[in-house]
């Protein structure tokens, strides 16, 4: 069987503890992973002002260089895995036989990390805001005659990661070029992409020296955590609230990400529904900014009913199928635990219109696989259970509200989409403090630019602005 | 590497269970005389209406008394436990649980000094040399272990530093999920720990595994002088075993893994072959205390050598007598070796039916 080492500091290391990835429909072992001892990474991290040295003796243009080309390999290229090797296709098929997600979403996930180092320069700028990326070298800097400074939060960023789907990793990927080195807990059934971007940017003249890939335990993931300088958290409800008073880690839970007409487009909600069903059942409601729950002005049975029609066409495909709109779980006790929650807050008045378009339950046996079909479900008010909640499968609530109910109502939302043109609506949902990115507009809660992070800035996580003086020839 | 032959392995055996067997008849005889028997077992008897002391002859015939509940250890009297033979001795009670209610008792005169002096018999004397000082890094207070390495080092010629350690507040803080006051009371054992290695000229100690591990994150313990390390307490994985060996102690620090809890006394490690690949064999110490591997369904099915099954022990000492206890660990089945002869115990982890209710990084 594959056999994906530990990485330290670059440095395979194979552990006599190990940890199987099961294919999704033969539940068959199809990796095994060496795991780390929570003794072993905290070892490691003693040594992690060694790799931010490292990473301090590149000029943050030579980053940006090697990530560029770091991008060619990722999309392209035949990269180490272990002792062996993986063309692009065959990590298609990797990340599909243990996520369970269709080739058409690995690619289409791919081509997201593939774009963001691509355009490391872009994101670097969008994130820091300067004029000129020099300043990350110097750390120094005036902008129109003031000056300014930075300096690096910590020596590396322990990141835990998670097994749902491949793109949240453009989210960490540019702390190379931020020379920051990384310390990396795949998760335990998506364990082929980090792995892959290390080996693009080590390809690319990153030293090797500088990565850290510590498949580990719950304990392990914690020492990560608590070991490194700056973190960041992907993870469920449960494990964001355990390090939420942490802040030296950015928490990515559940997004509740949230599509909101009023006025005007609540009158003409027909026009929107393409946007609605994209931002529902992309990457097959895996990512935090899937759309989780529309809020209307307008009448919010009809548009549950017409999402329904429409999101009740999707079914299970085979896995190479270039069309597939859904993914199987690779735990099929997992999609009926889910289902049956969802279920069991079905009273009071909401309903499941896609199952009823569809006339069978959510869960679906196809070839061997379990799959959760979506669910529209039409609850009976804001105060529903069921009104804003988030299960990872293309599940979206639809809530009919008061104007004067928007936006306070909405509760935290990782991303708003508001389609409107009510100016005092726009002013209020600027001035709210819960809403993580904000579409004014007709733009899919997926769209994401990165140059306009979402969910935290890293370059903010990373670095902290000092007050600075200097005497001018001290700076040049 | 062992040079037994099949045949000589086969007849030590037989010579193990001989012996097993007798000590077997002598403990029964011993806890079931009215004369020498502690007050729990005499009672049991006369309620059980069978005498064991006429129908346990051999090891198997233990048997008959179910799986011993280990609740029956929990609060007082103690005495009831103190067997009439040995009333006249100073008694010891010693602790195990308890972070949360009554912890389970066990009373003691001289067991945990003849555990410990066999165990000592396991010890290279080039890495724990006669005459030199110990340091206990472990917990304290009612604990047979603290007691216990002290004996250790003086049977040995010297003299232990211990540190004070309460297990039990450990795990409450582990339970509220206060990891990070934790982490500073190991700091404050570890400080402990530091002082008495820098003011001392200690060469051996006795240490839990994660205590070891944050122990070798402030000091090189080579460096330091040590030269032999008995570890102990909570579970030790193969990996772990590797880590401590090849990273945490280097090659001339010998690393002693054990077995071992308040009722059994200690099971020593079986020095490592390659062919091991780090796993972690134990054998007890037959015939004071037996372990056996059990089927997780049918306590009283053994199961095949290499099989994993639930760590069944039996305790057998005048001072203590503990038949069929169902331990709250599972590993796999090993066979006999010439250095012990009878049944181990491989890779001892928490019993994974009750993982998610036992708490166990305590120290």
């Amino acid at each position: 069987m594959l056999h994906l080492p530990i990485l330290r500091y670059g440095k395979p290391y194979r552990s006599v503890d190990t940890a199987t990835a099961v294919h999704y429909r033969t539940r068959q072992p199809f990796v095994e992973a060496s795991q780390a001892n929570a003794g072993l990474i905290r070892r490691d991290l003693a040594r992690q002002h060694e790799a931010a040295a490292i990473l301090q003796g590149f000029t943050t243009r030579e980053l940006i260089a090697m990530a560029g080309k770091a991008s060619g390999y990722f999309l392209n290229d035949t990269l180490p895995l272990g002792d062996s090797a993986q063309s692009p296709q065959e990590f298609v098929e990797a990340v599909s036989a243990t996520t369970g997600l269709p080739w058409v979403m690995v690619r289409r996930n791919m081509a997201k990390i593939a774009g963001v180092l691509a355009s490391m320069e872009t994101v670097l700028m969008g994130l820091t805001r300067l004029p000129n990326l020099d300043m990350l070298d110097s750390g120094v800097g005036d902008i129109d005659g003031r000056a300014l400074s930075f300096f690096p939060r910590g020596d590396s960023m322990g990141v835990i990661l998670p097994s749902n789907s491949p793109g949240v990793h453009s989210l960490w990927a540019p702390a190379i070029a931020l020379k920051t080195p990384l310390i990396l807990k795949p998760g335990s059934s998506e364990l082929w992409t980090p792995y892959r971007i290390i080996q693009a940017y080590v390809k690319a003249g990153v030293p090797a020296e500088v990565f850290g890939y510590y498949p580990t335990s719950h304990a392990g993931g914690g020492e990560i955590l608590r070991g490194t300088g700056r973190g960041m958290l992907f993870g469920d409800v449960a494990a964001a609230k355990a390090w939420s008073g942490d802040p030296r880690i950015e928490i990515h839970g559940p997004g509740y990400s949230k599509i909101i007409l009023a006025d005007d487009g609540a009158a003409g909600w027909e026009k929107y529904l393409d946007l609605m069903v994209d931002s529902v059942s992309n990457n097959s409601g895996r990512s935090c900014v899937n759309c989780s729950s529309i809020w209307t002005t307008g009448d919010g049975r009809a548009l549950a009913e017409a999402l329904a029609e429409r999101l009740a066409r999707i079914k299970p495909t085979a896995e190479d199928d270039p069309n597939a709109a859904v993914a199987p779980l690779a735990n099929p006790d997992v999609a009926k635990r889910i289902s049956a929650m969802v279920d069991s807050e079905l009273d009071g008045g909401a309903e499941d219109l896609c199952a009823k378009v569809r006339g069978s339950g959510r869960v679906a046996e196809w070839d061997g696989c379990t799959y959760l079909l979506p669910s529209v479900i039409h609850v009976p008010s804001k105060e529903h259970s069921l009104a804003n909640r988030e299960f990872g499968y293309p599940h979206v609530s639809v809530v009919q509200v008061e104007p004067h109910d928007l936006p306070e109502c909405l509760g935290p939302t990782l991303v708003c989409t508001a389609l409107t043109n009510d100016k005092r609506l726009h002013q209020r949902l600027l001035a709210n403090p819960h809403i993580g990115r904000l579409n004014l507009g007709p733009i899919s809660t997926m769209k994401i630019s990165w140059d306009q992070p979402h969910e935290g800035n890293l370059f903010d996580h990373l670095y902290s602005r000092r007050a600075f003086q200097a005497v001018p020839e001290l700076v040049g | 590497m062992s040079t037994a032959t099949p045949t000589d392995l086969f007849v030590k055996v037989q010579a193990s269970k001989e012996r097993l067997d007798a000590h077997v008849r002598e403990m029964v005889e011993w806890h079931f005389n009215p004369e020498t028997g502690c007050p729990f077992w005499l009672n049991w008897a006369q309620e059980a209406g069978w005498d064991p002391r006429k129908e346990v002859t051999s090891y198997a015939d233990l048997d008959k008394f179910g799986n011993f509940q280990d609740d029956e250890l929990r609060g007082g009297p103690v005495r009831r436990w103190v067997p009439k033979g040995l009333a006249h001795r100073p008694v010891y009670v010693f602790e195990t649980g308890g972070s949360t209610g009554v912890p389970k008792s066990r009373v003691q005169m001289d067991d945990f000094r003849i555990d410990y002096e066999n165990f000592s018999e396991t010890l290279p004397d080039e890495h724990f040399p006669k005459g030199s000082d110990w340091l206990m890094l472990g917990p304290s207070g009612p604990r047979r272990l603290r007691l216990a390495v002290e004996h250790l080092a003086q049977h040995r010629g010297g003299i232990a530093f211990s540190v004070d350690l309460d297990p039990r507040w450990v795990i409450k803080l582990i339970k509220r999920g206060q990891i990070q006051e934790a982490e500073l009371y190991k700091q404050h054992c570890i400080d402990q720990a530091l002082t008495i290695l820098r003011a001392h000229e200690v060469k051996c100690m006795f240490t839990t595994p994660k205590l070891l591990e944050a122990l070798c994150e402030k000091i090189n313990l080579e460096k330091a002088g040590i030269k032999g390390v008995f570890c102990g307490g909570t579970e030790m994985t193969p990996q772990f075993h590797r880590f401590a060996v090849e990273e945490l102690l280097g090659p001339n620090i010998y690393f002693a893994p054990t077995y071992g809890n308040t009722l059994m006394g200690l099971a020593t490690h079986k020095a490592p072959e390659p062919e091991d690949n780090w796993a972690i064999i134990y054998y007890p110490p037959v015939p004071r205390a037996v372990l056996e591997v059990v089927d997780f369904d049918d306590a009283t099915k053994i199961v095949g050598y290499g099989e994993t099954g639930r760590v069944r022990l039996t305790t057998l000492t005048k001072e203590t007598f503990i038949p069929r206890f169902l331990e709250r660990d599972e590993c796999e089945r090993e066979a006999p070796c010439d250095q012990y002869p009878w049944d181990g115990v491989r890779n001892v982890r928490p019993f994974s039916r009750f993982q998610k209710s036992v708490v166990e990084g305590v120290y």
